[in-house]
């Protein structure tokens, strides 16, 4: 049984999350401080932590550096506002998604399902499925329903970076950095295009994406349209 | 509300100069003035001038604290004696007569500056009084109208919540289930009433940033169509882009929200089952985007009204405060951009947001 700490200090959204996730096969442990739940981190080794990040002792943000100093499992923020610029810092410092409150029950458990399934999804494994996608990383070749489509290098890199982070957001800045290098950082023009280049490519109906999901202001994120 | 009110007294009561600037403008009247009537002193005579420099000082009190209007009356009074009160070039009056009208003169001078003043506060006492009474009125309708949208959702938690904790047997399970998404139902309607008051004290305040960046419009549509995937299930929609627009420059939450609002509408106040339509254009300032409905339209006296803050129509029943449409008129304006608002021949209503912006052309 997956195991998912829950860091939050309002005991209605600990009950609600221990109540949600406990009846959908997890099990749960949940603290209402930054201190507790870097220990409890520590001594459980969740499979997966959810972390708000408003908390009385200490900020969201510090408790996310000092567990992602040794923490590799998913982690996801619970965010009260839609502040960007918060999600945005969680993001770059090692949060794999996020979600803003008030949130949909079937959302939360669609994001941890994604999280901890990209999770045991293997670096190194040559083939990427993803129902009529298959991405073969050895030979370079992507097949779509068997059929081969060609890419540039460069949409090739960028749908790679994308699948290989299945679930996981990634934010504007660390695709532009990742696929053009620090001097594009900012020029979002050029992510556009070739993400609706992508699309164009895979999706059934570009203007509908099953899976890449824009994350509006954030980022996006690689779906396996489940 | 309590803040724009004290803003407005604040203007009204500092619509005048400075304090130093009164003295100067003031002086610089009856000195004016003053030299003037000397330089025609041979055709005026000194009555003449005393009257002039009291219509000056009336003027005066109309724009101008009490305490420099004192002191111009003062000013003009000592000028009247000195340059044209016979004997002249001196401070000295030669015959009784002409004692009895320098004081009746200053007597004047003072009682017209003062009246000209209490004047203008009476006056300015009653706008602000009519101004607070209207702003009551707003009040009060908004307090209502508000406490009656948060109320309901309330009550619905509350009295489905108590339901079930009560446990009674006599419950079904699709009863449970109902009471359950009755629950979910207000709670949803609940956190949108606070997303838009939120939205309107943003804007209220004008802390509201516009955070311009590439924005692909299909996109952007088809995220709101997704929020919306419950209440458009009912409509018929139809999204009309071109296959070749250019990115925009665009705050992609606040015209998200735009679009979330008119469309929120649209399912709202239309008949089930009726079409709703988007479109996305290229114009030469930038992009234009449409929402179009086949449903009721608008009564022809509300077109403009609509826009305003907490109005409503009376047909629109239950289920809103007021905001939506405020919030994107101020959002479009807060882009520099422009909500026309259409009832279509033979039925519906038609959005026509026009925003200036830069493309971007892949």
């Amino acid at each position: 049984m997956k195991e998912i700490l829950v860091i939050d200090d309002e005991i209605q959204i600990r009950r609600l999350l221990e109540i949600t996730l406990q009846s959908s096969g997890y099990k749960v442990i949940s603290q209402a401080t930054g201190l507790q739940g870097l220990e409890t981190a520590a001594n459980h080794q969740p499979d997966l932590i959810i972390l708000d990040l408003g908390l009385p002792d200490e900020s969201g943000h510090s408790v996310l550096e000092k567990l992602r100093e040794w923490y590799i499992n998913p982690i996801l923020i619970l965010s009260v506002q839609k502040n960007e610029k918060d999600i945005i810092r969680s993001l770059d410092r090692g949060a794999n998604d996020y979600l803003v409150k008030p949130f949909r029950t079937g959302e939360l458990l669609a994001r941890i399902r994604s999280a901890l399934r990209s999770n045991t999804q293997a670096e190194n494994t040559p083939l990427i499925q993803f129902k009529e996608l298959q991405i073969d990383l050895a030979a370079r070749t992507v097949t779509i329903n068997k059929e081969t489509v060609r890419f540039t290098a460069t949409q090739y890199a960028l749908l790679i970076l994308l699948a290989r982070n299945e679930g996981k957001v990634l934010t504007y800045d660390y695709l532009l950095k990742e696929i053009w290098g620090d001097a594009y950082i900012g020029q979002l023009e050029y992510l556009r295009v070739y993400i609706a280049q992508l699309r164009n490519k895979i999706e059934k109906d570009a203007n509908h994406p099953a899976y890449i999901i824009t994350e509006p202001k954030v980022g996006y994120r690689f779906v396996s349209g489940e | 509300m309590t803040l724009k009110k004290n803003q407005f007294i604040h203007f009204v009561l500092n619509r005048k100069p400075a304090k130093k600037m009164q003295f100067l403008l003031s002086g610089l009247a009856i000195g004016g003035v003053s030299l003037v009537a000397f330089l025609f002193s041979a055709y005026i005579g000194q009555e003449g001038v005393a009257f002039i420099l009291l219509v000056t000082l009336s003027v005066i009190g109309m724009f101008f604290d009490i305490v420099p209007v004192l002191v111009a009356a003062v000013l003009s009074a000592l000028i009247w004696d000195y340059f044209f009160l016979l004997p002249r070039f001196n401070f000295r009056v030669g015959n009784t007569e002409d004692k009895i009208m320098l004081s009746m003169y200053f007597i004047i001078a003072l009682v017209s500056g003062v009246l000209t003043f209490k004047i203008r506060q009476h006056e300015m006492i009653a706008r602000t009084q009519q101004e607070q009474e209207k702003t009551l009125v707003l009040y009060d309708a908004v307090l209502n109208s508000l406490s009656h949208e948060f109320r309901t959702p309330i009550a619905a938690i509350i009295g489905a919540s108590d339901n079930l904790i009560a446990d009674q047997p006599l419950l079904s399970p699709s009863d449970r289930k109902d009471l359950l998404s009755e629950i979910s139902k207000a709670a949803i309607r609940l956190n949108q009433q606070v997303e838009n008051l939120l939205d309107m004290s943003r804007l209220e305040s004008g802390i509201i940033a516009v955070k311009k960046d590439w924005c692909d419009i299909s996109e952007l549509i088809y995220t709101v169509t997704l929020r919306l995937e419950n209440e458009l299930k009912h409509f018929e929609l139809k999204v009309d882009t071109a296959n070749n627009l250019p990115l925009f420059m665009l705050d992609y939450g606040l015209i998200e929200q735009v679009l979330f609002n008119l469309l929120q509408n649209a399912t709202r106040y239309t008949p089930e089952g009726s079409s709703i339509r988007i479109s996305a254009n290229v114009t030469d300032p930038g992009l234009q985007l449409i929402v179009t409905d086949d449903g009721h339209g608008f009564p022809q006296g509300s077109m403009q009204k609509v826009f305003e803050k907490f109005y409503r129509l009376e047909s629109s029943g239950t289920g809103g405060i007021g905001l939506g449409l405020s919030i994107v008129k101020g959002f479009v304006e807060s882009h520099r951009g422009t909500v026309i608002l259409e009832n279509q021949s033979p039925r519906g209503a038609k959005f026509i947001i026009e925003i200036p912006t830069d493309k971007y052309y892949a």
